[in-house]
């Protein structure tokens, strides 16, 4: 039995019934409420919302209304014609990423390290986060003033040295150099926020144990910054994969024009230009839902993958 | 950091930083050349000769664009989503992330889950638009709010800091009579404030920079915000008048008006960033990505 005492008694958490715990902790459970609402209608919704693919959906007679036709769509995409080619523009851009991208923000990251000045370490991160708080019509039309034939600087230089004028923005040949050069530029400086934080939980006394053994600088950075921050790198990577068929939508739809079609359309402007431009739904839900499942599964494997070589995983 | 007093050392760091100044400076200089260009006349940029600095200083290109009330429409429809949309965010991430920050909370670890499932998979455009069309929220300002009022990965970050306070203030605040409200309201978040205005930040540039949600939602062309005018000025070229679509007698925006379109869309964030940009490190890693 419960003494009696002036104050009420405090309730060990396995010993209070659930039904108690739920009306003391109601003020929380209103907290999160509105949040769970928008999960629920904005993420969650949609997603009951890719029934779609498997059905005929027609606007007039809603998402129940509209006929099961199982993978008909599916099959569609297999066998249409363009779907190759999309689907290796989307890779090709993935690729880009992965080599040209990822690794500039752990160089950059190591290298900001090594200056002593906080003043100046400051000033460069300063700079370098910028870009990455322009959209990307921002980025894409800074991009297009410079590069257009019509005035643009770059096209002047050119032609002032001699050589012919470029057409940057319309030549499939300069759409990947010109998407990667801007992701570089906007997002290289932004992602070593996060290695810069693993570097500095890094003791300093191995650095100067290091030193006493004669590493000069660069051996200090491969043997133990870097491995200081590999957690980091491969966790990242695990999420970059995921996103393997996701890349930067607005990017490159603001990239996209009618002559480097064949290299720009990716998936996810496929999905919004057979959508949302020429009204069909359900074929292209189903595009879209079978790239969002290819990056689940990706990421389920990569983060079987990083567990296994020891790594903590993404979850 | 014990200094490198050995030659090879010196010369590391001398070729480091040199080495980064030359980025540095090279990022920032398509800037500089565009808000330079947006101070030339028409007839330097014909002529073609500056890159940094124009010889001739003339503000024609602004006072072009600010004859019309176009973009001031635009700029106001900016700041109004971004103002209302970062508070209504804030709010609503804050109350969740605390709710979900208290560990006595029952059914704590399903909620988590329903919210990093989010970030791996999701919907899509399709059944996205769908939802937003149902609610009746096409043409509608809200619909450039509420699809995205709280993004999974602010959320977890602002979870993450307040799961850091100690659970003793807490206490002390309940048994002075604090409802969980009130513990959120007077003690959690005034010690936050690092965290908080992180992500106030994160929140309003993602509004600030609406682009994809305004063309899908909003059908009327006076509704737009101004990164979507930036694009039809700048990339479509259809001029600033668009109250006149017949108007042929407009001449497309020549590129100093370009430019200083696109300066006008940078201002604010330019304006506000020194401000909050020394919270970043902090505020951002106080959550740390794998929470």
């Amino acid at each position: 039995m419960q003494q009696a005492i002036a104050r009420p008694e405090p309730e060990l958490r396995s010993e209070s019934r659930l039904s108690r715990r739920l009306v003391r902790n109601k003020w929380l459970y209103l907290m999160i409420l509105p949040g769970l609402l928008y999960f629920v209608i904005f993420k969650y919704l949609p997603m009951y919302g890719l029934i779609i693919a498997f059905k005929d959906y027609k606007p007039f007679a809603g998402i129940n209304g509209s006929e099961w036709v199982g993978f008909k769509h599916f099959d569609r995409l297999f066998t249409e014609s363009d779907f190759g080619t999309i689907l290796t523009n989307t890779l090709v851009l993935f690729g880009l990423n992965l080599v040209f991208f990822f690794p500039i923000p752990i160089i950059l990251s190591l290298m900001l390290n090594e200056v002593r000045l906080t003043f100046f370490k400051r000033i460069f991160q300063t700079i370098i986060y910028l870009p990455h708080f322009m959209s990307w019509v921002i980025i894409v039309s800074i991009g297009y003033v410079m590069l257009t034939m019509d005035g643009g600087i770059i096209n002047e230089f050119i032609a002032s040295l001699g050589f012919e004028k470029i057409n940057f923005l319309l030549s499939p040949e300069w759409f990947r150099p010109t998407y990667i050069i801007q992701v570089i530029w906007r997002e290289a400086g932004w992602g070593t926020i996060i290695y810069l934080a693993a570097i500095a939980a890094i003791d300093p006394q191995l650095y100067e144990a290091a030193r006493m053994d004669g590493a000069g600088r660069l051996r200090q950075i491969w043997h133990i910054t870097l491995p200081a921050i590999r957690s980091v790198i491969i966790v990242l990577l695990i999420l970059k994969i995921g996103d393997v068929l996701e890349l930067g939508f607005e990017h490159v739809y603001l990239l996209l024009n009618s002559m480097n079609r064949d290299v720009a359309e990716i998936i996810d402007t496929y999905v919004y230009t057979a959508g949302l431009r020429q009204g069909q739904f359900s074929y292209s839900t189903a595009v879209g839902f079978f790239k969002s499942l290819v990056g689940l599964v990706m990421v389920v494997i990569a983060n079987r993958l990083a567990k296994k070589m020891g790594e903590e995983g993404v979850y | 950091m014990v200094e490198d007093r050995t030659l090879a050392g010196r010369l590391f760091g001398i070729v480091n930083f040199a080495l980064l100044a030359l980025i540095a400076i090279v990022m920032m200089l398509p800037f500089i050349h565009v808000v330079a260009g947006s101070f030339t006349t028409s007839a330097e940029m014909a002529v073609k000769k500056f890159v940094l600095i124009p010889t001739d200083w003339s503000i024609d290109a602004y006072k072009f664009i600010f004859s019309t009330n176009t973009i001031f429409r635009s700029m106001a429809v900016s700041v109004g989503i971004t103002v209302v949309g970062t508070l209504f965010s804030m709010l609503i991430s804050s109350m969740m992330a605390y709710g979900l920050a208290r560990r006595d909370l029952d059914g704590r670890q399903v909620f988590m889950f329903l919210v990093v499932f989010t970030m791996l998979f999701n919907g899509g455009l399709i059944p996205t638009f769908l939802v937003v069309k149902e609610l009746g929220l096409i043409d509608n300002y809200a619909a450039l709010i509420l699809p995205i009022s709280i993004n999974a990965f602010n959320l977890i970050i602002l979870k993450n800091f307040f799961q850091n306070i100690p659970e003793g203030l807490e206490e002390s605040a309940k048994i002075d009579g604090c409802n969980d409200f009130g513990i959120l309201f007077r003690i959690v978040l005034p010690l936050s404030m690092p965290v908080i205005a992180t992500i106030s930040l994160f929140y309003a540039v993602t509004y600030w920079n609406t682009y994809l949600n305004a063309i899908m939602y909003l059908n009327e062309s006076k509704m737009w915000p101004i990164q979507v005018l930036l694009r039809q000025i700048v990339v479509l070229a259809s001029g600033l008048d668009y109250s006149s679509d017949l108007d042929s007698a407009v001449p497309p925006p020549d590129q100093a008006v370009k430019m200083a379109v696109i300066v006008v869309a940078t201002l604010p964030i330019l304006l506000v960033y020194p401000f909050l940009q020394k919270h970043f490190a902090k505020g951002a890693l106080l959550g740390s990505v794998k929470g």
